[in-house]
């Protein structure tokens, strides 16, 4: 029942998407420092106001924070179709989107709290829903990722999981609703997205970033979901290696002693 | 008849060990089997696979007619696992534990006196907490809450270990008394000599194999059951 | 006989039956072992006591953020409550037999429930006392105060004993249970807090709103908790 399998996660399409992506984020990088001319409006006074370079943070952090939700999304999807199908096929889903969505929700909240330094004065606002939203879910997933790496049977792990993974999402609406009731007297009402209006380069090197990041996301995806599959199989080979010397402890205990 | 147990080709792991590696074994309902073999040959893990607490990871097997793939906790209400642990609460007393159980397993009062009494664990010991009995004391009472459940199928893990002279006795008794009352009795024990009188039939337990039938010299009555149930198609 | 009476329809009658017998008897082994008494509230209130020291007894502060310290303390002495709580049960093999009984799992998980819930009510009385003590609070509304109190002990038990049970067992257990349960009771100390500050007369919060978020919260656990409950126990 041991399979030969190769020991490597990549394959043509993630070589393809590997490529991709590193062709992507290197115009990417180029349009977003050579081609989006920073942020400023003149005032009726004169003044220059704006956000200058740091605007340039947006092709980072807001790709970041569609693919952690992605992620997140992913995984809840995921765990309800482990639910559903039993099959291991979901968990590893599960495990992998995980784990990428809490790297980009890492990701998303350090470039939104450098961003936040120049734009809003402050590192952290915690009045802004969706950033303490995003802080409690990735909390809450790396959590998650805790649990997953005890050892565990497969199908033991799988449960747990996917109740930490619904309890999560539950949890996740929760917080957004409580933590916007909490602050909603606060002046920091507004959500972080600009509201007012967006050049066209500025426009198009964000949908540029989105397409990017998805490459990415599917890049990291099939390496992650790979590799959770290999980590099966070698668990599966080490499962039947001990197998086998168990019955081969049990026939050396039968010439030990006298046959039926 | 139902047979009590059957399993074929079982396989159970902890973690990635595997304790049982594909066990075959029939046990008829009424019988008394004695599971003998070396200390980590998977005796332990074979009574649990039984009670319906650990799970297949391949093979199949049928406990008191359910399926232990599915239906293990069809089969756990009626059975008596009596293991290294006692399962009581050291701050409750005797008679409040045995009643815990008792009321768990849906039993009424009268079976909580009548266990109490048949351990011989009244009187003030009835009213002592777990917590300050003697091993045997213990072991006594945790017989006690497993007999107020009626079960069908005995398990029993070294219920000599560590016992007085008066308390291996009593789990001499409880076999005894069980197997009167037609239950099936499976039981690990060192203490071969104290069985012999019931005259069960031994199984050998290896490396996570069954090697059933010995005819070694502890037990001249080996009846040769399960070979033959082997080469039957569940 | 008995297996077939356990099935028929009467079972929610019985899941009630069973909820209650193991709530009595987690909380009879807590009244007789006193470690919640002996241990956990001197802990809370020595908590509280910090608080006092690390806000460097400014009593103004003190009475604005008492709400906040009450339930940050509650959240921290929950968590030894429900560690306790599954380590009973796994001292001596307890727990194999729970599951041996046959009793049904969203009965375990109720009744273990109730008992948290029931020695979380009684240690927010004691350090309600103690922060009307030491803190200098005067209390303006007692009815949303009981109901807060009760709503957010059944949330913080019902979410706790979901996760008790997920990493009962487990030989990190210690270490996990706060990282895993924290940051899901997080809208109960917002909540919580919220309506207490209402109630305490520091600040205007809505309370009785925010109490709607604390039922919504124990409601969604406890439902969540009983169905899950089953899976969870399953793990040989």
């Amino acid at each position: 029942m041991s399979t030969v399998v190769a020991a490597t996660t990549s394959s043509k399409a993630t070589k393809v998407l590997g490529w991709l992506t590193l062709a992507g984020f290197s115009v990417l990088v180029a349009l977003a420092f050579a081609w989006v001319p920073e942020d400023t409006r003149i005032t009726e006074q004169g003044d220059v106001v704006g956000q200058f370079d740091a605007v340039r943070l947006m092709f980072v952090h807001v790709p970041s924070a569609i693919l952690a939700y992605t992620g997140f999304g992913l995984t809840l999807l995921a765990s309800l179709a482990y639910l559903r199908w039993r099959t291991d096929w979901w968990d590893m889903m599960a495990h992998a989107s995980a784990e990428i969505g809490v790297v980009f929700g890492v990701l998303t909240l350090a470039t939104g709290s450098i961003w936040g330094r120049p734009t809003w004065q402050t590192w952290w606002e915690w009045g802004d829903v969706r950033l303490v939203t995003t802080l409690v879910m990735v909390l809450v997933f790396v959590g998650y990722l805790a649990v997953r790496r005890i050892p565990a049977e497969t199908a033991v792990r799988a449960r747990r999981s996917v109740v930490i993974a619904l309890v999560g999402a539950v949890n996740i609406v929760i917080v957004n609703r409580s933590v916007d009731w909490w602050e909603n007297r606060t002046l920091h009402q507004q959500s972080t997205l600009i509201a007012r209006k967006i050049r066209d380069e500025t426009l198009f090197t964000l949908s540029f970033s989105f397409a990017v990041g998805m490459v990415l996301f599917a890049w990291l995806l099939l390496h992650r979901f790979r590799l959770a599959y290999l980590e099966g199989q070698i668990e599966q080979l080490e499962v039947d290696e001990a197998l086998e010397e168990r019955r081969a402890e049990a026939g050396l205990s039968d010439d030990s002693e006298e046959q039926p | 008849m139902e047979p009590a147990v059957r399993l074929r080709a079982a396989v159970t792991l902890l973690g990635r060990f595997p304790a049982l590696a594909g066990v075959d074994l029939d046990i008829t309902s009424g019988e008394i089997v004695l599971l003998k073999g070396p200390n980590g040959a998977g005796k332990t893990t074979l009574l649990r696979l039984c009670a319906g607490l650990c799970s297949l990871a391949s093979g199949q097997g049928w406990v008191l007619g359910h399926d232990l793939n599915d239906e293990r906790r069809m089969v756990r209400r009626r059975v008596a696992l009596l293991g290294h642990r006692t399962g009581l609460y050291d701050d409750l007393t005797v008679a409040e534990n045995v009643a815990f159980w008792a009321r768990a397993a849906g039993a009424g009062g009268t079976d909580v006196d009548e266990a109490i009494e048949r351990l011989s664990l009244t009187g003030r010991l009835a009213d002592t907490r777990v917590g300050r009995l003697s091993a045997g004391q213990r072991r006594r009472a945790s017989i006690a809450s497993l007999v107020v459940r009626r079960p069908e199928l005995w398990l029993l893990d070294e219920p000599h270990a560590g016992l007085d002279q008066q308390s291996r006795d009593t789990v001499d008794m409880l076999v005894r008394g069980a197997a009167a009352a037609e239950a099936t009795v499976v039981l690990a024990t060192h203490e071969l000599e104290r069985i012999q009188v019931l005259k069960p039939r031994v199984v050998s337990v290896v490396g996570g194999m069954v090697r059933s039938g010995s005819h070694s010299a502890d037990a001249p009555n080996g009846e040769d059951g399960s070979t033959e149930g082997d080469r039957r198609v569940p | 006989m008995r297996q077939t009476a356990r099935m028929v329809p009467l079972r929610v009658t019985a899941v009630f039956r069973d909820a209650w017998l193991i709530a009595g008897k987690d909380l009879k082994i807590e009244m007789r072992a006193r470690v919640g008494i002996n241990q956990i509230v001197p802990f809370a209130v020595t908590v509280l006591v910090l608080f006092a020291f690390a806000l460097d007894t400014d009593q103004e502060a003190l009475r604005t953020y008492a709400p906040g310290l009450f339930w940050v303390t509650v959240l921290l002495a929950s968590l030894l409550a429900i560690g306790r709580s599954f380590a009973v049960d796994l001292a001596d093999g307890a727990s194999d037999r729970l599951l041996l009984s046959g009793i049904d799992p969203i009965a375990v998980f109720g009744g273990k429930a109730a008992a948290i819930a029931i020695q979380l009510v009684v240690l927010e009385v004691l350090l309600a006392a103690g922060v009307v003590l030491l803190f200098d609070v005067t209390v303006h509304r007692y009815g949303l105060l009981v109901c807060a109190g009760l709503a957010a002990a059944v949330g913080v038990a019902t979410a706790g004993t979901l996760y008790g049970a997920l990493v009962s067992g487990l030989g990190v257990r210690e270490t996990l249970l706060p990282m895993l349960l924290l940051p899901v009771v997080a809208p109960v100390l917002i909540g919580a807090t919220r309506a207490f500050q209402d109630a305490f007369g520091v600040a205007g919060a809505e309370g009785w709103a925010w109490l709607g978020l604390l039922a919504g919260f124990a409601a969604i656990y406890g439902v969540f908790g009983a169905l899950s409950y089953g899976a969870l126990l399953e793990e040989a």
